[in-house]
C-alpha cells in the first residue's frame, strides 16, 4: 500500500503507457514524463507568487492581496487574466526578433533544467551520468537570453539592467559550482539519482545528508547564497532594482512575455532550490527514519516550500546590497570559503571515522571563516556615512 | 544519416553561416550561439556527454557573453559600415570550392574511409574524470597553472588602470 503511494505517479504512467503501441512508445513515454512538469512547476510559481505577496504584506504590517477570493487565493488567476489580456507592446526601436526570443529562451532553459531533478523515487526525467554538469550548462544559457533580452529593447535601463545582471551571474556562478564540487567529490558521480542514494540511509533516526556534515554545511550555505544571487532575488536584486532602473532587462516587456519572464525567473530559482535539495538536502529521501512512510514526491515538495519560504523571509528581511559589495562578498569572501571547503571535504574524506574527524574539519571551516571576516573587515574604515550631494 | 543529424547539421551550418552574413555585430554572436548549440547537440548525438555540456557551458555560457560584451564595449555607431561581401567573392569562392575539393577528395581517396569502423566504446563521465586524475595529471596541472597566470594577469592589468585614474 504505502508502496504503491510512492510510486504511483510511475505506475499511472506505465498504465497509460499500455494504450500506446509499441512504436510509439518512447515518444509517448517522454512526452507523459514531460506533461507533469509542465503543469506542476508553473502551478507551483502561481502558489508561489501569493505566498510572497502575502507573506511580504505581513512582514511589512499590510495584509496582501485579499480581494480576489478567499484570503486572496485566486489573485494568480487575476494576474494571469490581466498579462494575457493587456497589450503586448514592442517599443518602435527594438529589434523585433530578437526581443521576440529573449523571454521564449529564458522559459525554454528554465524547464530544460527539470530534466535532470529527481522528483521523488524513480521520478526522474532522464538519468544522465552528467547530470550536475548539464545542470550548470542549461543554467549559463540563462545569461544570454538576459542579455538578449537588455540590448533588444533598445532602452538605457534595460541594458543597465542586463549588464549588471550577466556581470553577476557570472560571478556567482564560480562560487555556485565550487560549492557543488565537495558533493560530487564525496558522491563520486555526476549523477542526480547517484547522489541522491549515497545519501540514503539512517544512523538511528537520523538521515544521512550531506548537509549534516561541516563541509556539506557550509557548502549548503554558500550554495543558497549563490543561488540568491543567480536568481536575482533580494538582496541582490540589484539588476531589477525598481528605485534605480525601474526594472532592468524585462522593463520594455509587456503584457504576457511580462510574465513569462516573471515565470523564468521563478522557475529557475525552483530549480537551482531543487538541485540544493537533491545535492545537500537528502533529495526525496525523509527527514527522519520513522516518517518513511509518507510519499517520496511529497518530502520533495516539503523541501522545496520550505526553501521558498526561506529565499521569501530573506526577501523581507535583507536590504539591498551596492554594486561593490555584492562583487566583494563574491571574489573575496565565498570564493576563498568555496575553495577551502573543498580542502576540508578533501580531509574529511581521508581521515579515519570518529568524533575527532568532526573536531578537525569544523576546526578548519570556522578558523578561516572568522580570519577572513575579521580581516575584510579591519581593511574598511567604519565611520559615521556623509553624503556628497546632501547638506 | 539520421533525421535528427540532418536537422542539427543544417541548424550548426546555417548559425554559422549567419554569423558570416549578418550585418549587424550582435546577431552574429546570436547566430554564432545557435551554431555553437548545434555543435553540442552533435556531440550529444555522439554519445559524448561531457563533451557536449562542457561545449555549451564554456561557448554559449562563457565565449558568446564574452564576444558580446566586447562587441559592446568597443561598438560605436558612427563607424564606417563596410559592406558584407567583398568585391572579390568569385575569386574568394573559387579558392575556398578548390580547397574543399582537395580535402574531399583526400578523405575518400584515404584508407580510414574505407575500413569498417570498430565498435565505439561507451565513455561515462567517471572514466573522463579517472583519465584526467590518474593517466593525464600533469598536463591538467600544467593547463590550470597556465589558466591562473593568465586569470592573475588580467587582474593585474585592470589594477593598473585603476591606480593611473587615482
Amino acid at each position: 500500500m504505502i508502496h504503491t503511494l510512492d510510486q504511483i505517479f510511475v505506475l499511472a504512467k506505465l498504465w497509460l503507457l499500455g494504450y500506446f503501441p509499441v512504436g510509439a512508445q518512447p515518444l509517448a513515454s517522454a512526452i507523459l514524463s514531460v506533461i507533469p512538469i509542465l503543469i506542476a512547476f508553473p502551478l507551483l510559481f502561481a502558489i508561489t507568487t501569493w505566498l510572497e505577496r502575502k507573506g511580504l504584506g505581513r512582514m511589512q504590517n499590510r495584509y496582501g492581496p485579499n480581494r480576489t477570493g478567499p484570503f486572496g487565493l485566486l489573485q494568480p488567476i487575476a494576474d494571469a487574466i490581466k498579462s494575457l489580456t493587456k497589450e503586448d507592446i514592442v517599443p518602435l526601436t527594438a529589434d523585433h526578433l530578437v526581443h521576440f526570443l529573449a523571454p521564449l529562451v529564458l522559459v525554454a532553459a528554465a524547464f530544460l533544467a527539470y530534466a535532470v531533478l529527481p522528483i521523488g523515487r524513480n521520478m526522474v526525467l532522464v538519468n544522465m551520468n552528467a547530470g550536475v554538469l548539464f545542470f550548470f550548462a542549461i543554467g549559463s544559457t540563462v545569461e544570454l537570453s538576459v542579455f538578449m533580452a537588455g540590448w533588444s529593447s533598445r532602452s538605457k535601463y534595460s541594458l543597465l539592467g542586463a549588464m549588471r545582471a550577466v556581470a553577476q551571474m557570472i560571478s556567482y556562478e564560480v562560487p555556485m559550482v565550487l560549492a557543488t564540487i565537495v558533493i560530487i567529490m564525496q558522491a563520486g558521480s555526476l549523477s542526480t539519482v547517484t547522489i541522491v542514494e549515497k545519501q540514503a540511509g539512517y544512523t538511528g533516526i537520523f538521515p544521512h545528508w550531506f548537509v549534516f556534515t561541516p563541509w556539506g554545511f557550509v557548502g549548503f550555505v554558500l550554495f543558497m547564497i549563490a543561488a540568491t544571487a543567480e536568481s536575482n532575488r533580494s538582496p541582490f536584486d540589484l539588476p531589477e532594482g525598481e528605485s534605480e532602473i525601474i526594472a532592468g532587462y524585462y522593463i520594455e516587456y509587456s503584457g504576457f512575455k511580462f510574465a513569462l519572464f516573471f515565470l523564468g525567473e521563478y522557475l529557475g530559482m525552483f530549480a537551482t532550490s531543487g538541485l540544493a535539495i537533491t545535492l545537500f538536502l537528502g533529495g526525496w529521501s525523509a527527514p527522519f527514519s520513522f516518517l518513511t512512510w509518507i510519499p517520496s514526491y511529497a518530502w520533495f515538495f516539503a523541501k522545496l516550500l520550505a526553501l521558498i519560504g526561506a529565499f521569501i523571509w530573506i526577501r523581507g528581511t535583507l536590504p539591498r546590497l551596492r554594486m561593490d559589495q555584492l562583487m566583494n562578498l563574491a571574489w573575496q569572501y565565498i570564493l576563498p570559503m568555496a575553495l577551502i571547503n573543498m580542502l576540508v571535504a578533501g580531509v574529511w574524506h581521508f581521515m579515519p571515522l570518529g568524533p575527532f574527524r568532526w573536531l578537525v574539519c569544523t576546526a578548519l571551516l570556522a578558523v578561516p571563516c572568522v580570519l577572513l571576516g575579521h580581516a575584510l573587515k579591519r581593511k574598511k574604515k567604519f565611520q559615521v556615512r556623509t553624503y556628497q550631494f546632501v547638506e | 544519416m539520421t533525421v535528427t543529424f540532418l536537422i542539427l547539421a543544417i541548424l550548426t551550418v546555417a548559425g554559422t553561416a549567419a554569423a558570416m552574413g549578418l550585418r549587424n555585430a550582435v546577431h552574429c554572436v546570436l547566430a554564432l550561439t545557435v551554431g555553437f548549440a548545434g555543435v553540442a547537440a552533435l556531440y550529444l548525438q555522439l554519445d559524448a556527454q561531457f563533451v557536449g555540456f562542457t561545449q555549451i557551458m564554456v561557448y554559449v555560457g562563457a565565449v558568446a557573453i564574452l564576444a558580446v560584451f566586447a562587441i559592446m564595449m568597443t561598438h560605436s555607431p558612427t563607424a564606417v559600415r563596410l559592406p558584407a561581401y567583398s568585391s572579390q567573392w568569385v575569386w574568394g569562392g573559387i579558392v575556398a570550392a578548390a580547397v574543399f575539393l582537395v580535402l574531399a577528395w583526400a578523405i575518400c581517396s584515404s584508407s580510414a574511409s574505407t575500413q569498417a569502423l570498430p565498435p565505439q566504446p561507451y565513455i561515462d563521465v567517471q572514466q573522463i574524470g579517472d583519465a584526467l586524475m590518474h593517466r593525464y595529471v600533469l598536463p591538467l596541472e600544467i593547463m590550470g597553472l597556465l589558466l591562473t597566470a593568465a586569470l592573475i594577469g588580467a587582474v593585474v592589468i585592470a589594477m593598473d588602470r585603476k591606480e593611473e585614474t587615482k
